[in-house]
């Protein structure tokens, strides 16, 4: 078991045909069953013609009638993105995975309420990870995005982060002290987005092959402090906490779109405090988020 | 991206918002000429910089003559401005605005901003115009009305009304507050704002509605479709070193440490400041070099770093994902070499080929500290420049 992907998942990559979706489909093609997983490819002026062995669809309705896929990438560049997570959404997807980063903000606020509205009205709910993220993993299984696969290692501790190297660092030490990953979930650094810390909790939550979760977080937003309350109820499982930019400044967009602090609960001292009350292990060294979780299980 | 008080306004006029009659002034002489073309006893000399509290710290006088007009343009034009968000250097005072006086009898606050836990856009307006809006969320939170909108329906003359009625805007002038919210609303949309604030919004003694202030911020992922609000980008209250930066792509904002690090990600680069900090020492900057680092762009920001005279090291700190660490380990050598650097540098590469990347470190001859963990590499930063 794992989150929301695994060994059999069948992905439909947007964008398939740009530098960076060739770039990164090669790679998710060569990582474990990434051959069998990803089936089907979107471009509307190629349809019909194949990449890597992959057939390119006119539309992502077309590629999911013929593949079964139930799972989109997205690397549309910045201005066709949102479009793209919307034709995703319409064409009910149960996940859509945006990596592209640098999306009007705009944009992002239009898709994602009309996402809410056609839930509301009784249509499929289409899960959006992203935008601006690395994407997820599940390590031996299936690796959907830009992360870099031979860092991971299966195992049972989930991962979740905003950022991509953050992620990359805390999987890099599960791997190095042999504990692994049951799946790594990076939900991007932009300020509207999909599926939150809170969502991802929940999942490894009712993971059976997730014992552990090391979350980090950053300046910026709510989602940290949202997660932790809901964890205090609810969580059955050690948690080890970690939020970047206690040496932040005020007003300033550090790097991500949403890691800017712009009042007092968007610090770090603040997330890691409320964290900290919540029951989680909070760590300010970086360095140290593996072996805490070690101690923890 | 930010933008000057007057050059708002250009934006919210156009959307229907009625602001003081104003001329925007480069020099004394302008001022005076501006005044008497805009008539009456009463004006305002506003210094035009990118921060707020400019009235607390001098930047803005009420001028009941001419010669008061300019005495006061004199004093503002080329100070040295602080406020409480320009740091304690103060940001130098180079633009005027000179606009006829209003006549206030009440000062209301409204804002549009994006909801991130909601989704939606927020119409925010209070009764207690004309003071910090974060004073009055902290004291007096109920004074603070909110009005959510969804971006497919945009705002109604219902949830406009709503808000004037409100914070208490008289029977007889709300149809002229609802058209100026409507207006702020569709202005925030379409030039693509993150923030747009006016406060204070005033009721004048004949009962209009005026914009007597405008703050605006622009996200920038949205610039590229935004021609006429990057033409009013002034480069001047941008920190050299950052703008630098931008031009190499890379993701600068400068410090008060005396520390330079080098990463690769926003989180990463933020967690490694802090562990700068952590181990004793106070980070110079944040630097992120983002997923396609060439040598170039390593020498580019090494320059950069080094051009801070505070800076009495470095560290580099890189997960190899995409970007490979033979790739960097390369920069960092030929940056070295090329910037002559004389400060200890440390650098702690993992992931994609990190074992020929230190070969490339240790091979170079170059007094190069090499670290393992985050941890060992601020231990042993903090303990080469102390």
């Amino acid at each position: 078991m794992s989150i929301l992907i695994n060994k059999d998942t069948k992905i439909i990559t947007q964008g398939i045909t740009g530098k960076t979706g060739q770039f990164h489909t090669e790679k998710c093609q060569e990582y474990a069953n990434g051959k069998n997983c990803f089936v089907a490819g979107v471009n509307p002026k190629k349809a019909g013609e194949s990449i890597f062995g992959i057939p390119i669809f006119g539309s992502v309705k077309d590629a999911a009638a013929q593949t079964g896929a139930t799972v989109s990438v997205i690397y549309v560049p910045p201005p066709g993105a949102a479009a793209a997570i919307w034709e995703a959404v319409e064409a009910d997807l149960d996940l859509v995975v945006c990596i592209t980063e640098g999306i009007p903000v705009r944009d992002m606020l239009v898709v994602r309420n009309k996402m809410l509205r056609k839930e509301a009205a009784g249509g499929k709910k289409t899960l959006l990870l992203g935008p601006n993220c690395p994407g997820l993993i599940t390590p031996d299984e299936v690796k959907i995005g830009i992360m870099p696969g031979h860092i991971h290692r299966k195992g049972r501790i989930g991962v979740v982060s905003r950022s991509g190297t953050l992620t990359y660092e805390a999987v890099g030490q599960l791997t190095e002290i042999g504990l692994g990953q049951s799946s790594a979930v990076g939900t991007g650094g932009d300020p509207i987005n999909g599926l939150k810390h809170i969502d991802i909790m929940r999942l490894f939550n009712d993971d059976p092959d997730t014992d552990a979760v090391i979350m980090i977080g950053e300046i910026g937003g709510p989602d940290e402090a949202d997660a932790a309350v809901w964890c205090k109820a609810n969580m059955k499982k050690p948690i080890v906490g970690f939020i970047a930019g206690v040496t932040a400044p005020a007003g300033k967009r550090m790097g991500h779109a949403g890691a800017l602090i712009s009042g007092g609960a968007d610090t770090a001292d603040a997330k890691l405090a409320i964290m900290e009350e919540c029951g989680f292990t909070v760590t300010r060294d970086p360095s140290e988020m593996g072996k805490l979780i070690k101690a923890l299980i | 991206m930010k933008i000057h008080e007057y050059q708002g306004k250009e934006l919210l006029k156009k959307f229907g918002v009625v602001v003081p009659r104003g001329v925007f002034c480069p020099s004394v002489d302008d001022a005076v000429k501006a005044a008497e073309t805009l008539g009456g006893k009463v004006w305002v000399v506003k210094a035009q910089i990118h921060a707020g509290g400019r009235g607390k710290g001098g930047g803005v006088k009420v001028a009941k003559s001419l010669d008061e007009v300019r005495q006061f343009a004199g004093q503002i034009l080329g100070m040295q401005l602080v406020t409480h968000q320009t740091g304690p250097a103060g940001q130098k005072v180079r633009r005027l605005l000179v606009e006829e006086g209003a006549d206030i009898r009440k000062e209301y606050y409204v804002a549009a901003l994006t909801d991130r836990t909601t989704q939606k856009v927020v119409m925010m307006a209070s009764s207690e115009g004309g003071m910090d809006i974060e004073k009055v969320a902290h004291d007096t939170p109920e004074k603070i009305l909110k009005v959510f909108i969804d971006p497919v329906d945009g705002i109604s003359d219902a949830q406009a009304a709503e808000l004037a009625n409100g914070i208490g805007v008289p029977a007889e002038s709300v149809g002229q507050a609802v058209a100026a919210l409507k207006g702020l609303y569709q202005c925030y949309m379409e030039t693509d704002a993150s923030l747009a604030e006016i406060n204070p919004l005033i009721l004048e003694g004949n009962g209009n509605i005026k914009a007597i202030d405008a703050k605006f911020n622009f996200d920038s992922n949205s610039l590229y479709r935004q021609p006429e609000i990057v033409a009013y980008r002034d480069l001047d209250e941008e920190d050299p070193d950052e703008l630098e930066a931008s031009k190499f792509d890379l993701s600068y904002i400068s410090l008060d440490g005396n520390i330079g690090c080098l990463v690769n990600g926003a989180g990463l680069a933020m967690a490694t400041m802090d562990t700068i900090k952590l181990f004793g020492a106070e980070p110079a900057n944040f630097l992120d070099v983002g997923g396609g680092a060439t040598t170039e762009k390593v020498t580019e920001a090494f320059q950069i770093m080094l051009r801070n005279p505070k800076v009495k090291g470095i560290l580099v700190n890189i997960f190899g994902g995409i970007m490979r660490c033979d790739t960097i380990a390369t920069g960092v050598v030929a940056a070295a070499r090329e910037t002559h650097l004389s400060v200890p540098l440390v650098v702690r590469m993992k992931g994609t080929n990190e074992d020929i990347g230190k070969k490339i470190l240790s091979d170079s001859g170059l007094p190069i500290i090499t670290a393992d963990s985050m941890a060992e590499a601020a231990t042993k930063i903090v303990a080469a420049v102390s």
